[in-house]
């Protein structure tokens, strides 16, 4: 069992470090011969995986965060306290990437703070990065209660519980607007995006998949926490989250295919392009996992669970890559796939936020439970609890 | 005062005139093999495209309704009152959605610098206002490309339509493509046979975001009482049943 465990651990590092090589060489590439040399970018096709994985991915990925606190502090379910401190982490931790993995694509990253002092109030694309900004801040703040913990200070700590309402409110209306809008962008391009995927409510889209795929990863990452250190989410819990999950996703699924239906679409999945196949692909990932999570004995099943989370995942960024990469590619009238070094910044970022949220987790108070509002809740006294 | 440029790729010969005065413009380089790309790209603003036995031209279109002006964040890219849609390098952060945007690919990318700039015609601002012609028309010895009021521009190209019908395809794009450009074009064929977007909508491209960006104030304004309201609720339901309990 202790070889085991060292064999695995010596493994993950290993690929662990292979990433960070291969990410850290493709950055040097990008940072001296700029985005031409380490992409295969051009002026037909813009935007590639940077902005269709690192992006569009990574910030619905992190939005576990906003939905839990609506949850948890502004509805007072107080069931999903656990999920809290995990999911506010993720995101914190998420958004931290997305603005480090911005800094790859943009062409002047040294200008990245340009928006917040030159204004264009009709571009999606502004709006986008002043809620990302401030949504950052508030995680940030939503956050550091876990650090001043471990440190034992409590004065801040008084401090944050004055101005958490406001701040957990702003968090949800920053987030409802900056989740939507990354589907807003693709507004702007109906001549381009594929008939399959424009639809006037891609903000909608966006925003309600977003929740699901926040839920998703949740349940993703106790699942890994529980491989990683033995501590998880307990189970009834898990499954009532998977319960909300699968309402989230039908309603989704459900109104996805309304709108199929309403734009008078479901002919072209008759032609036989490569965007009919992952469309289906996509459709079948976002509607699969529903099937898994209406049935109770799978939401009992950490590991079947574990799977439908993953599907949910793997649908939502079939959907987020076919809007932003493969549904533009026919219009631009040229055919992009990643250059490797664009994949190792990827997969870098990727290994890198794993590795920070393993971090986290093991020496700040995640997976356990003291809270900024009500009282304090040592380990010790959880553990009573639990006892009692 | 709104200057537009009128192309009529019928009496295009593809000397290629416009091609090098717009280099000598802009300082970019221009020989034999850069004259062979015939695609916009940041060192070739404007470009011949031979299409079979016909010629066209490539450029930015100075959309009335700008979809890179609505896009950009930073507002480096602006619709100025005399037509031209002109480019600020200095406030751009390079973040591209304004290539994104762009239903003609206009915007190009200096893809290979270390502080890339965007590239893009500008409709020879600075020669308009000081009374010039664009480089491209002055350099264009058929009249293939004219420039001066946009409604001169209509009114000859319509008078053209008229006066040898049969040598044009009826139409002039760019009247209310995406909401109308102040670069007009003519054709013996279809646009679309020339490169021409057929699938533009009749509206202005930055009226698609805008219906959900103008929802904003009111997300944010019922959100917050919504938010707020619930809040209160839920937590005051709680201190209810502590205070009920206690007096049990």
């Amino acid at each position: 069992m202790n070889t085991l465990r060292t064999y695995r651990f010596t493994f993950w590092r290993a690929v662990f470090g292979a990433l960070l090589l291969a990410g850290a060489y493709a950055t040097y590439l990008r940072f001296m011969y700029g985005l031409g040399a380490v992409t295969n970018l051009n002026d037909q096709f813009p935007w590639g995986i940077w902005i269709g994985f690192d992006i569009l991915c990574g910030v619905g990925l992190a939005a576990g965060g906003f939905t839990l606190v609506a949850t948890v502090h502004i509805f007072n379910i107080e069931k999903y306290k656990p999920v809290l401190r995990p999911a506010v982490l993720t995101a914190f931790l998420g958004y931290l990437l997305v603005i480090f993995a911005l800094m790859f694509d943009l062409g002047r990253p040294d200008r990245i703070w340009h928006p917040l002092i030159m204004w264009n109030p009709r571009s999606v694309m502004f709006e986008v990065g002043w809620c990302v900004t401030l949504y950052t801040t508030v995680l940030f703040l939503e956050f550091t209660p876990a650090v001043f913990e471990k440190l034992r200070w409590h004065a801040p700590l008084r401090w944050f519980r004055m101005i958490s309402v406001p701040l957990m409110i702003a968090g949800v209306i920053l987030s409802t607007l900056h989740q939507s809008s990354l589907g807003s962008l693709f507004l702007l391009v109906p001549h381009k995006l594929d008939k399959l995927w424009y639809s006037s409510f891609l903000p909608l889209f966006f925003f309600i998949s977003a929740i699901a795929v926040g839920m998703a990863m949740t349940i993703f990452e106790s699942w890994h926490s529980s491989k990683a250190f033995g501590r998880q989410l307990e189970g009834p819990l898990l499954a009532s989250l998977a319960s909300v999950l699968a309402v989230v996703q039908s309603t989704y699924v459900a109104m996805r295919l309304a709108d199929l239906q309403h734009r008078h679409a479901w002919s072209l999945l008759a032609e036989s392009r490569i965007e009919t196949w992952l469309f289906l692909l996509e459709l079948g990932l976002i509607t699969l996992p529903l099937a898994l999570l209406f049935q109770a004995r799978v939401r009992k099943n950490p590991r079947a669970l574990y799977w439908a989370a993953l599907m949910v995942i793997f649908g939502f960024i079939t959907n987020r890559l076919n809007i932003s990469v493969t549904g533009i590619e026919r219009a631009s009238g040229v055919s992009y796939v990643p250059k490797w070094t664009e994949v190792a910044v990827t997969l870098a970022i990727i290994g890198i936020g794993f590795g920070l949220f393993r971090l986290a987790a093991k020496h700040l108070p995640i997976f356990e439970e003291p809270d900024v509002h009500g009282e304090k809740v040592t380990p010790a006294k959880l553990r009573a609890l639990r006892v009692a | 005062m709104a200057f537009a440029i009128l192309f009529d790729s019928t009496k295009c010969v593809g000397c290629r005139s416009c091609e090098s005065a717009c280099a000598e413009k802009w300082k970019n380089p221009y020989d034999d093999k850069i004259a062979a790309e015939e695609r916009l790209s940041a060192h070739k603003l404007t470009t011949v495209v031979t299409k079979g036995d016909k010629f066209t031209r490539k450029l930015c279109m100075h959309c009335l309704e700008p979809a890179c002006v609505s896009a950009c964040p930073v507002g480096a890219l602006q619709k100025t009152a005399a037509g031209p849609v002109i480019y600020e390098a200095e406030k751009c952060m390079g973040c591209r959605y304004c290539m994104t945007a762009c239903a003609y690919g206009a915007p190009t990318y200096e893809w290979n610098a270390r502080a890339p700039k965007v590239r893009k015609c500008n409709m020879c601002i600075e020669r308009q206002t000081a009374g010039k012609p664009t480089a491209c028309t002055e350099a264009c010895p058929n009249e293939a490309t004219v420039c001066g009021e946009r409604e001169a521009m209509i009114a000859l190209a319509k008078k053209r339509l008229a006066e040898t019908p049969d040598a044009y395809y009826q139409k002039i794009y760019g009247l209310d493509e995406a909401g109308g450009t102040s670069v007009l074009m003519l054709s013996s064929v279809p646009f679309e046979q020339i490169g021409l977007p057929a699938n533009l909508p009749k509206e202005g491209l930055p009226d698609f975001t805008w219906r959900a960006l103008e929802l904003i104030p009111n997300i944010v304004s019922v959100g917050t009482v919504l938010l707020g309201g619930v809040y209160w609720i839920t937590h005051r339901r709680q201190e209810v049943v502590k205070a009920e309990g206690r007096l049990s």
